[in-house]
């Protein structure tokens, strides 16, 4: 159960980091993609009898790569590209997984995670994906924060947009692969989402906002345990479903207050 | 807040007689026979244009007549599609920290949760790198550029909570910010209103004594008359030259297709300008005629 929690914590804050720039820069449909088109990889890994998480970082590059070259290559929108692929390997996912003999075990696991039986080393990966999340989104905070801001602006200013577009969706993929183990690949974007929309609510800058994501990320992982542990719930999905109410919660008493709170008018 | 503004620099009499304002300072943008325009399909072709440091160059026309096109060329959004451009004595997106854009759309405002003074510091962050800190230097320059643009007030306020005007203000704060030796602006008195408009006006006047290249895109006639050099646009380069010289009735009923002669405004020293080119009438006006 303590090992459960801290997963949980650990997966908030990586969802917390990243889920930031995929709220702000509008990478919540590839982010769901990349939760879900790492299930092939993970599959053939399980048949194989490899780690998942080599599965899940072979079809996170399977993804992005084919959503790049499907997006300029042709004339289809992003959005198509990444439907389309995200689809596919859903498909070829479930499709693998049918072949194994216990079908519907392996595949609950897979999507929606078997936080209970994270183990030791587990924990150590997922601290070690924190560290390397934290450390990355730091350096780069300036051509991210240009990023979020107008992709052309952090271009002019020498940050080729394209470079830093390619970095954050690295970390997108990273999150993605070390916590879908906790959580599962269909409830991962879930933790990625709520939390940093909770956020952008509430906050006036952007580390507030990563802070008060990982705050609200933390609580939930705690609230969606208790409601597993006393009324056995599937873990996972309680502490999406509470950040999910959280994110709810924030959102209701934002607007109840922003209605005063009167907008400040002209300077002159 | 009175009084004309100084858009050319002071010396352009002195210095400046040839066919070329500021003749002898250093070349900020040499253009030759350049094309400009999206994906291999060209919008303006043939442009020759030479524009020195301390002066300002205004490109005139309708939408769509590759205004926007020849800026985002000149900061190296887009790659130029024929001709030679060289910016500040190297190819385009050669010296970041010293070229300041701002466009004309900007997608940021309701979700980023940045205070105003946030936005401003980015302006800082060409010089500063990656994880440099800002010395007490970059502060100044920032407090300093808010100040210009009359927002230091709301430095601690947040973005989204700001009117569309004043979100302009400190975009144009954030240019000022970056003290830039190229500044290029694309329509940036959009949504500002009178206190915004005069303040801009100083402020960029006060960039190009500085020493900074001014380019800016716009549709305020009256406002391009006072700078040094013009360029009208209609997806083909209709003319250049000082803005007193090239803002005539023909040349602007070239580049806008209408030109609404008003005996009871020309009478007045004015012309006013119809732009159909979008199916919405602007009336531009303009005072060519001025000393």
């Amino acid at each position: 159960m303590l090992r459960a929690l801290v997963a949980g914590v650990l997966v908030s804050i990586a969802c917390s980091i990243v889920g930031t720039f995929v709220v702000l820069r509008g990478l919540a449909f590839i982010g769901d993609a990349l939760a879900h088109g790492i299930l092939p990889g993970v599959a053939v890994a399980l048949l194989l009898g490899l780690p998942g998480i080599v599965g899940a970082a072979v079809g996170a590059l399977v993804m992005i790569g084919g959503v790049s070259l499907v997006t300029q290559r042709s004339r289809l929108s992003s959005d198509s590209a990444i439907g389309l692929l995200f689809v596919g390997m859903l498909a070829l996912g479930v499709v693998i997984v049918s072949r194994s003999s216990s079908f519907s075990g392996d595949l609950v696991r897979i999507l929606f995670g078997e936080i209970l039986g994270v183990g030791v080393e587990d924990l150590l990966v997922q601290a070690a994906a924190v560290v390397f999340v934290g450390l990355v989104a730091w350096v780069f905070a300036r051509p991210f924060l240009l990023l979020c801001f107008d992709a052309e602006q952090a271009e002019v200013a020498g940050f080729p947009a394209r470079r830093y577009h390619a970095l954050m969706l690295l970390l997108v993929a990273t999150t993605v692969i070390v916590s879908f183990q906790t959580v599962g690949t269909l409830l991962v974007f879930g933790m990625l989402l709520a939390p940093a929309s909770a956020g952008a609510l509430i906050a006036h800058r952007i580390g507030a906002m990563m802070t008060w994501a990982s705050l609200l990320g933390a609580i939930s992982a705690y609230l969606g345990l208790l409601l597993s542990y006393y009324l056995n719930f599937a873990a996972g999905a309680s502490i999406v479903l509470v950040a999910t109410i959280l994110f709810f919660l924030v959102f209701l008493v934002v607007n109840a207050r922003g209605r005063a709170v009167p907008r400040r008018e002209a300077v002159e | 807040m009175n009084g004309p503004v100084a858009w050319r620099t002071r010396h352009r009499h002195a210095a400046g007689r040839g066919p070329v304002p500021g003749a002898g300072r250093p070349i900020s943008i040499e253009a030759r026979g350049l094309a400009v325009g999206y994906e291999s399909r060209p919008v303006v072709e043939g442009i020759d244009l030479v524009v020195r440091a301390r002066t300002s160059l205004a490109l005139v026309g309708t939408n769509g007549s590759g205004k926007s096109t020849l800026l985002r060329t000149l900061v190296g959004l887009l790659p130029a599609l024929g001709g030679e451009l060289s910016v500040l004595g190297s190819p385009p997106k050669g010296a970041p920290a010293r070229i300041a854009y701002l466009g004309q759309f900007h997608a940021a405002g309701f979700v980023l949760p940045l205070r105003a003074i946030d936005v401003v510091r980015m302006g800082r962050f060409p010089n500063l790198g990656l994880l440099r800190r800002m010395s007490s230097a970059d502060h100044e320059l920032v407090a300093e550029a808010m100040r210009a643009m009359g927002v230091d007030a709301l430095a601690g306020e947040p973005l989204r909570s700001l009117s569309g005007g004043q979100q302009q203000r400190v975009y144009l704060a954030q240019v000022l910010a970056r003290r830039a030796d190229l500044v290029v602006l694309d329509e940036p008195t959009a949504g500002l209103d009178a206190g915004g408009r005069e303040r801009y006006l100083r402020a960029f006047a006060a960039e190009l004594e500085r020493g900074a290249t001014l380019v800016t895109a716009t549709h305020d006639i009256a406002e391009a008359v006072e700078y040094d050099q013009v360029l009208l646009l209609a997806r083909r380069v209709v003319a250049l030259g000082p803005g007193r010289e090239v803002l005539t009735a023909d040349r602007l009923l070239d580049t806008f297709g209408i030109v609404l002669h008003d005996p009871h405004l020309e009478h007045a020293g004015r012309l006013v300008v119809a732009e159909r080119a979008h199916g919405h009438p602007q009336i531009v006006d303009t005072d060519p005629r001025a000393p």
